[in-house]
């Protein structure tokens, strides 16, 4: 298929996202996809706003994320607070060194990445760039791909502190961080969600919303 | 290139780039690519709603095990202590962070069961096609609750929370955690052998039989 690309929207069509059915749209009312109900859209609604919306959302939510603590160890000898970094840090030991790059890049460079990545793919999109759409596409998908395994670090103090409750002996408390953190990873995936990769193909001229 | 018929059934729009192009015959196990971006079109499973009943049937059973056996314990000086899944979740409340709480018991409890529970009854419905409308709306939920379905990273989550208490106590390994870590194997596989384009061939149309093409699904 090496003809000029006929998109689906160009000839009146939109597939549904939900079930893949190609239909075309009737006019008037909010249309329908005829086989499981979902909203048909040529172009996913207000793409681009909602995901920039969310990238400086999650922006902002990923320093306090990463100041505040996420975990509080209480013993008999006072407390002492560690952040998302000081725990990477403290895991850090000949045996189990790997495990401490796992969630470095889980916890700090997916996330951080991830919203770079969704600012460069809304820039190239907004300046109609026609340049390596392959690539980007590609971006986005392995962004979609990875993003969930920012929980890993949420899952890691919940079961610490669900465990380590030996009072009072030593004892553990999650801190405000989780919260934010948590913050971060849902609203970066909502984000990934909003944005509409079928935009990186879409020219210019060709402008049409749903 | 011909008027496109949108009741022709190997019509697609490419999810990523809106390139519309017609499916080949694809023989089993073969798969479709789009021809701009290369993003999967369709992968031909064999013989998936069996495969699917099967794995989503032993899946459920594994769940509810993992969710009713202690999954890690912790021994210091003469003291044990147990917790599982929910005992996480429990723990966050207490806590006083409700909404990770509640954000762990969706990812690791919730969105998995219901991931399983809409594949079992979406592959029963749709044995004999055309399935009822709620099959399509349960297939609906699972294609947005899968994302959400985290037991993998949970998994991973809690090996890391083992090796950091390890350095303070001794920590015992639940059976749990050995069901889970069988799960993540399980769940990969029914959602590899599931042919969700299949299945939704099978599904009676919302918009009702007037519209719904001659064919009754492959």
């Amino acid at each position: 298929m090496n003809a000029q690309p006929a998109t689906a929207m160009s000839l009146g069509l939109a597939g549904c996202e939900v079930c893949g059915l190609v239909s075309r749209p009737l006019a008037g009312q909010p249309p329908h996809c005829p086989r499981c109900g979902e909203r048909l859209h040529f172009r996913r609604p207000a793409s681009i706003e909602r995901c920039w919306a969310l990238v400086i959302a999650a922006l902002i939510l990923y320093l306090p994320a990463n100041l505040l603590p996420v975990l509080t160890t209480y013993t008999p000898l006072g407390s002492q607070t560690d952040t998302i970094m000081q725990g990477v840090v403290e895991l850090w030991s000949p045996t189990s060194w790997p495990l401490a790059i796992v969630v470095f890049v889980a916890s700090i460079t997916i996330p951080l990445g991830k919203l770079i990545a969704l600012a460069y793919l809304l820039i190239t999109v907004q300046r109609g760039s026609p340049k390596s759409s392959r690539q980007r596409v590609r971006l986005y998908r392995m962004v979609k791909f990875i993003g969930r395994w920012s929980m890993l670090d949420v899952f890691v103090d919940t079961f610490v502190v669900a465990l380590v409750q030996l009072k009072p002996l030593m004892w553990m408390a999650p801190g405000p961080g989780v919260m934010f953190f948590a913050g971060v990873v849902v609203v970066t995936m909502v984000a990934v969600n909003c944005f509409d990769p079928r935009l990186i193909w879409d020219l210019p001229q060709k402008e049409c919303h749903a | 290139m011909p008027e496109p018929n949108a009741r022709d059934s190997s019509l697609v729009a490419c999810p990523d780039c809106d390139l519309l192009q017609h499916l080949p015959p694809i023989p089993p196990a073969g798969s479709a690519h789009c021809a701009r971006c290369h993003a999967r079109l369709w992968r031909h499973k064999v013989d998936s709603l069996n495969r699917t009943l099967a794995l989503a049937v032993a899946a459920a059973f594994l769940l509810l095990i993992a969710n009713s056996v202690p999954m890690l314990g912790l021994a210091v000086a003469g003291r044990e202590a147990f917790t599982t899944v929910i005992g996480g979740v429990l723990a966050m409340w207490r806590d006083g962070r409700q909404e990770v709480a509640i954000l762990v018991l969706f990812t690791a409890v919730i969105a998995p069961a219901f991931e399983i529970a809409c594949l079992l009854a979406v592959v029963l419905a749709v044995r004999r096609p055309p399935a009822p409308a709620w099959a399509g709306r349960l297939l609906r939920a699972y294609e947005i609750l899968r994302e959400w379905s985290m037991i993998e990273i949970m998994l991973l989550g809690v090996l890391v929370a083992l090796i950091k208490i390890a350095e303070l106590a001794t920590v015992i390994p639940g059976l749990a955690m050995f069901v889970l870590g069988a799960l993540v194997f399980l769940l990969a596989a029914m959602a590899a052998v599931f042919d969700p384009r299949d299945a939704w061939a099978r599904v009676g149309w919302v918009a009702g039989a007037s519209t719904r093409p001659g064919e009754g699904g492959r």
